[in-house]
């Protein structure tokens, strides 16, 4: 059963973060030529292979519980990020990300930018790389630390793969930003699943255990969405109640 | 700035992000997870992980609140 969650949540994470980059990517190649947005995204692609080949062998040789409590923490710092601001976005205190509105702002930008005088568009080809770079970086570590800690990386890549697969056949058949996925209600989940491994395996990692090993991470799961929830309604409430006092927060 | 201090801080925006108190809040956890007997870690980190999110939600909010 872990299995299939170490899947989903290599492939939710992934598919949050590509539909990211592809908004940008389709935002320079539209606007300032697909030529060197495509040398961007080839640079930034063999950047992450090197940045992945390196880590994903040292990962092996370190001891498990090291790994661990390693790995647990930095989901636990990856997960709590992504919780607050999905709590705070589902609570109606941040704005949803919207990602039409990113990309038509990305496209002003492109437009407005000063034009090249060389065969190369240096302006598209950084921010393709950047964009593809930034958000693959994430994907390439919640990839290796879920993996890793679990002892399976190949695994976790199946579901990144499974992601880009996804996020990419439909962009390209689209060829525009992928506005109806429910990006927000992804991110909530995937935040909660960060904590949750970040929470089940640091506890093994400092040498503490759960009743019913890996059984458990399904509750612990259950645990942080309630909880999650439970902040939620808790903002929402207090919101509700700022309005009828005549304040004007969230 | 110096190469080595943008190297620095990518890392620093990248894994720490827009709110330090996660990230210490975690360093928090994990110390005291480690500090209580082994039959207790898990509760510790379970329930110092909600309190670490409550309050960096809280703040959040209250920032959020300030700025308007």
């Amino acid at each position: 059963m872990s299995t299939a969650v170490l899947v989903l949540v290599a492939f939710l994470a992934s598919a949050v973060e590509m539909v990211e980059a592809l908004t940008i990517v389709l935002a320079v190649g539209v606007t300032r030529g697909w030529r060197s947005t495509m040398v961007g995204v080839a640079g930034a692609t063999g950047a992450l292979v090197v940045v992945v080949g390196a880590l994903g062998p040292a990962l092996v040789q370190v001891p498990i519980s090291t790994l661990r409590v390693v790995v647990g923490g930095l989901l636990l710092v990856f997960g709590l990020q992504w919780l607050r601001k999905a709590v705070l976005r589902a609570s109606g205190v941040l704005a949803l990300h919207d990602e039409a509105g990113i990309y038509e702002t990305e496209v002003r930008e492109a437009s407005e930018a000063a034009r090249p005088t060389g065969a190369l568009d240096a302006y598209a080809a950084t921010l393709a790389f950047k964009g593809v770079f930034l958000e693959g970086l994430e994907v390439a570590f919640i990839v290796l630390t879920v993996g890793g800690a679990h002892g399976s990386v190949l695994t976790a890549s199946a579901g990144a793969l499974l992601a880009l697969v996804v996020v990419g056949g439909v962009g390209v058949w689209l060829h525009r930003p992928l506005t109806r996925v429910p990006e927000n209600s992804m991110k909530f989940v995937v935040g909660v699943m960060l904590t949750s491994f970040g929470v089940f395996w640091s506890t093994e990692g400092l040498g503490g255990h759960w009743p019913g090993g890996d059984a458990s991470l399904l509750p612990v799961i259950a645990v942080v969405a309630l909880f999650a929830l439970g902040l939620v309604g808790a903002l929402r409430g207090r919101g509700a109640r700022s309005r009828i006092g005549g304040e004007v927060v969230p | 700035m110096t190469n080595v201090a943008r190297f620095l801080r990518f890392w620093y925006d990248f894994v720490v992000g827009d709110d330090w108190t996660s990230a210490v809040g975690v360093a928090v956890v994990l110390i005291a997870g480690a500090l209580v007997p082994r039959d207790a870690t898990a509760w510790v980190v379970l329930v110092g992980t909600a309190i670490v999110v409550t309050l960096t939600v809280w703040r959040g909010a209250a920032r959020r609140r300030a700025a308007r």
